[in-house]
Order: C-alpha cells, then structure tokens, then sequence
C-alpha cells in the first residue's frame, strides 16, 4: 500500500451533519454518507437541488464538523480545515480589489514566497488557464468564465493534493461550461490529483468523471447509487456525449435520480406552500 | 446635448438668475423694488466684494484657515473612525458593550457641542477642529464597521482554504473592505469636516470663512454675507473635485466606479 496510488485521499465514514434551526429543531442535511476517493480519482456528486451536495463537500474542506461518522483525508482524520485542499467555490470567491495576478499569487504569497517568485508563478497558471494577458483585470473587468478561470488557478497554483469543486460552472452559459470542463479535464490530466466534484448536471459528471455518486433529496440526504464511469481518456466533453456508452449510462442514472429529483421538487413546492 | 451646448444652457441658468437678482434690486415695480437692497444687496456688489476680498489677499489667510481646520477633522476622525470601526468589528462583545453610548453620542445634534469645545479649547482652530471631528469620525466609523462585517462569506471562506491565518484574513480580506466602504463615503465625510470647521468659525473665531460670514451679518453688511457664501460654495466644489479625483484612484477595482468613469 506504500504506492500513493493506492491511498485513499478522501474518506467519509458515516458521516452526518445536522445544523441547529429555530431553536431545538435539528435539520439533519446529510445522513450516514459513506465515500471514498482514491488519490488521482475524480469524482462527481450529482443529486437534486437543496439536496447537501455542497454540506458534503465542505465537510471534506473541513469548513463543516459532522455531528457522527468521521472524515480522514490520506488516512489521517481530518482536524479543522483540511490543509490538502484546494476549493472552488460555485460563488464569486475571488478578491475584489486584487488584480488577477494578485488573486493567483496571493496563495503563494500567505506561505511566505517571495513577491516576485509568487508574481511569476502567477503569471504562469494565468497563462496555463488562457488568460495570460488580462493579469492587470480587477474582477469586475473579467467575465463570469474568465473569473472562474483565474478561480481554478488560484486554487492550482498551491499545489493541492486534493479539488474539491462546489458546482463551479453552474453560474456559466452552456458553451462556456463545455469550455471550462475541457480545461479543467486537460489541467488535471497533466497531474493527477484526487477531484471531488458536485454538480446537478448528470451529463456534465458522466462526461468528467471516474466515478458518479447519487444524493438522494434532502432532509436526510443518503448516498444511493456509485457508478464507474470507464469511458476512455483523453476525454473531449462535446464528443464524449456522442457515445453509446454514454447514453446508457446516463439512462441508468438518471432512472434512479429521476425519482430524487421529482421528490426534491415536490418536497420544496410543498416547503413554499407551508411558509 | 453635446457638451457646448449643456454648458450654455448650465450658463444661462446662471445668467438668468443673476440679471433677475440685480433686476429686482435696482429697478422699481410699480413704484417700490421688490427685493430691497438692504436685505438682498446685489449681484454687482456682491462681485465687487469677492473681487475686493481677492485683490486685497484678505480672503486668503481665512480660506488656508478653514482649510487647515477641514483637514485637520477628517484626518483625525477618520484615523479614529477607522480604528474603532475595525476594533468593534472584530470584537462583538466590546461593539455590544459601547452600543448605546455610540447611538447616543451619534444621536446628539454637533451644533450643541460646539460651546463646551470653545470653553475647553479656545478660540483658536482645535475648537474648530474638535466639531468638524465629532461629524467625520461617526460616518467614517459606521462605514468601517459595516465594510467589515459585510465581507461575503464565500470570499473569507475562500481565504481560509487558501490558507491565510486570522492576521492574513485581516490584511488581505477585512481591511480592504473596511476601507472601501470608507473611500466610498469619502464625499460625506470631508464634507462634513468643512461643515465643522465652518460652523464652529460662525459660532465663535477669530478667523476663518465661517468668521467672515458672522462678521458681516453683525455689520448689516449683506453683500459680504452673500459673497462669502460664494467663496465657501466654490471652496467645497473645488475639494470636492479633488476627492473624486483620489476615489477614482483608490477604488479602481469597484464596479461602480468604472461605471462612472464611462
């Protein structure tokens, strides 16, 4: 088990999270989630909206503490934020009165690096996501992809072992998305590292990943189903979705995730109508 | 409108007002003037004073002294403003404890104040100074208060994964944004320190604008009280063109100040 391969980035064992809501009522989001992600594996979390996909996630980000179960990154159990992992948000995460290269450097630069060093680091992965040229943007002056781009940067450029994703494209136009998946697939490509990786889009996490998990509809969300995805890489997200493979795993799938998603549906008319 | 011709119309509005000034001054309607000189003066005089004042290179000594007081105020309330601002915001517990004292103080109309700081300061520019910083430090204060405890949660989240420590969040997160709401009530703040300075001129100097005002009211000299409100509009413009021009630098990276740029 020595080979780093072989280790287990992140491992959720029964872990469930609950928040404290209008005084002594518990909503418990997520109930006994159990999953696993292997060092240089990506995988999707798809469920349906409202449903704990992102509680998940940052209970792997340490921003949340499960209430039962545990959390161990690279066999260690996770205590506070979890140091291995770099995030990206789905919502604008990125300082407002930095400049591009500012925002990407200023991972290197709360390590103690060099100014200069982190500046050219920077201007590296700003290239590496095709923004070379927009270093000197404030991002007011960027688009929404372009944003998320130098998000995905601001993330690499630390080197984190693990990527946790919190639906980053959701915001983004459809082209855009296609976009940004094949850049994010070619970035990872060219290193490994473990991805976690939520989103509500079924033919986005088929298309990216290795493996697809299911939520059920909250409250007491559940992981039902774990699909291994064996399409084979290099991946183009366009041409990948042409494949017969593709079409049959996504009518599995989505036979299962149909019924969560009708049931979230109903479930948050129903919340409306109460309130 | 292209611009030549906003700037005839913005002129003619002046011109306008003026010749019905002098007009109604000077020439009788149905046997009496309408607007008698005594508590109205007029235009002509009024410019002959401005001009007087200027030529003579009296106004000069009472403008660097208001000027001097007005900086004076918003440099030591918004240091102090600043300060606080960003100690109430990080702790909660001090901020809950001073609540209501600072609601009173903000509560209390300045004016009132402007006897005691005389008393305790003399006639000279601090008493001034004292006012003008009571006005600056609470919106100052406010704004830092607020720009720290409105940092999104997403971004200090995003700090945090990046690694930063609780100093690195205050340097990179919480100050920028405490200090963008402070730039962002820029206009309000030094606008107030000249409020301050000139009020507490009126209410007891030995110099200043606000002097030269009250002094020429107690003469019945109404064309000096009208030229003076002249000089002291054209004083506050002319800083006021000199903040924007320092919020346009400052917050380049804010999109409603490239929207006004445009």
């Amino acid at each position: 088990m020595a080979d780093t391969a072989e280790l287990v980035a992140v491992a959720l064992d029964d872990a469930t999270v609950a928040f404290r809501v209008a005084g002594d009522r518990v909503y418990t989001a997520v109930e006994r989630a159990s999953l696993s992600v292997a060092h240089g594996e990506f995988v999707a979390i798809v469920g349906p909206t409202g449903c704990g996909k992102s509680t998940l996630l940052n209970v792997a980000a340490g921003l949340l503490k499960p209430v039962a179960g545990s959390v161990r990154i690279f066999d260690r159990p996770l205590a506070g934020l979890n140091r291995d992992a770099g995030y990206l948000f789905q919502a604008d995460a990125l300082f407002p009165w930095k400049t591009a290269i500012d925002n990407v450097a200023i991972g290197l630069e709360i390590t103690g690096a060099p100014r200069g060093m982190a500046l050219e680091r920077a201007q590296g992965w700003l290239k590496a996501v095709g923004l070379g040229a927009f270093a000197g943007r404030y991002p007011h002056m960027l688009s929404g992809g372009q944003r998320k781009r130098v998000g995905l940067a601001q993330v690499l450029i630390r080197d984190p072992k693990i990527l946790l994703m919190d639906e980053p494209f959701g915001p983004l136009d459809a082209q855009t998305r296609q976009i940004m998946g094949n850049l994010l697939l070619e970035l990872w490509n060219a290193d490994r590292k473990a991805v976690l990786f939520v989103t509500h889009d079924l033919e986005e996490a088929i298309a990216l990943a290795d493996r697809v998990v299911i939520m059920s509809a909250g409250p007491g969300a559940r992981i039902i189903g774990d699909w291994k995805v064996t399409l084979p890489r290099p991946r183009d997200i366009a041409e990948v979705r042409m494949e017969k493979q593709f079409h049959e795993l996504h009518r599995e799938i989505w036979s299962v995730l149909k019924d969560e998603v009708m049931k979230g549906y109903a479930q948050s008319s129903q919340a409306a109508e109460a309130s | 409108m292209s611009r030549l011709t906003l700037l005839f119309w913005q002129l003619m509005v002046a011109v306008v007002a003026l010749s019905l000034w002098q007009f109604f001054t000077t020439v009788p309607v149905f046997g009496r003037l309408l607007l008698p000189p005594f508590f109205f003066s007029n235009p002509i005089d009024v410019g002959s004073q401005i001009v007087k004042w200027f030529a003579t290179g009296v106004i000069w000594k009472h403008l660097v002294i208001t000027l001097w007081e007005s900086v004076l105020a918003f440099v030591i309330g918004s240091v102090g403003g600043v300060l606080v601002g960003f100690w109430f915001a990080r702790q909660p517990r001090v901020a809950a404890v001073f609540d209501p004292y600072v609601k009173m103080v903000n509560a209390l109309p300045r004016v009132v104040l402007a006897p005691i700081f005389t008393l305790w300061l003399g006639l000279g520019i601090w008493s001034k100074v004292a006012l003008g910083v009571t006005l600056v430090f609470f919106i100052v204060f406010f704004n830092v208060y607020q720009g720290v405890k409105e940092v999104s949660n997403t971004v200090l989240d995003n700090g945090r994964m990046l690694g930063m420590s609780e100093r690195q969040l205050t340097r990179h997160v919480y100050w920028p944004s405490a200090l963008s709401w402070m730039f962002s009530s820029l206009h309000t703040s030094v606008g107030f320190a000249v409020v301050g300075a000139v009020v507490g001129e009126y209410l007891g100097s030995a110099a200043g604008l606000g002097y030269l005002i009250q002094q020429a009211e107690g003469v019945f000299d109404v064309a000096a009280v009208f030229a003076g409100m002249f000089v002291l509009s054209a004083f506050v413009i002319l800083i006021d063109v000199g903040v924007t021009l320092v919020e346009r630098r400052l917050l380049v990276w804010r999109p409603a100040a490239a929207e006004g740029r445009g």
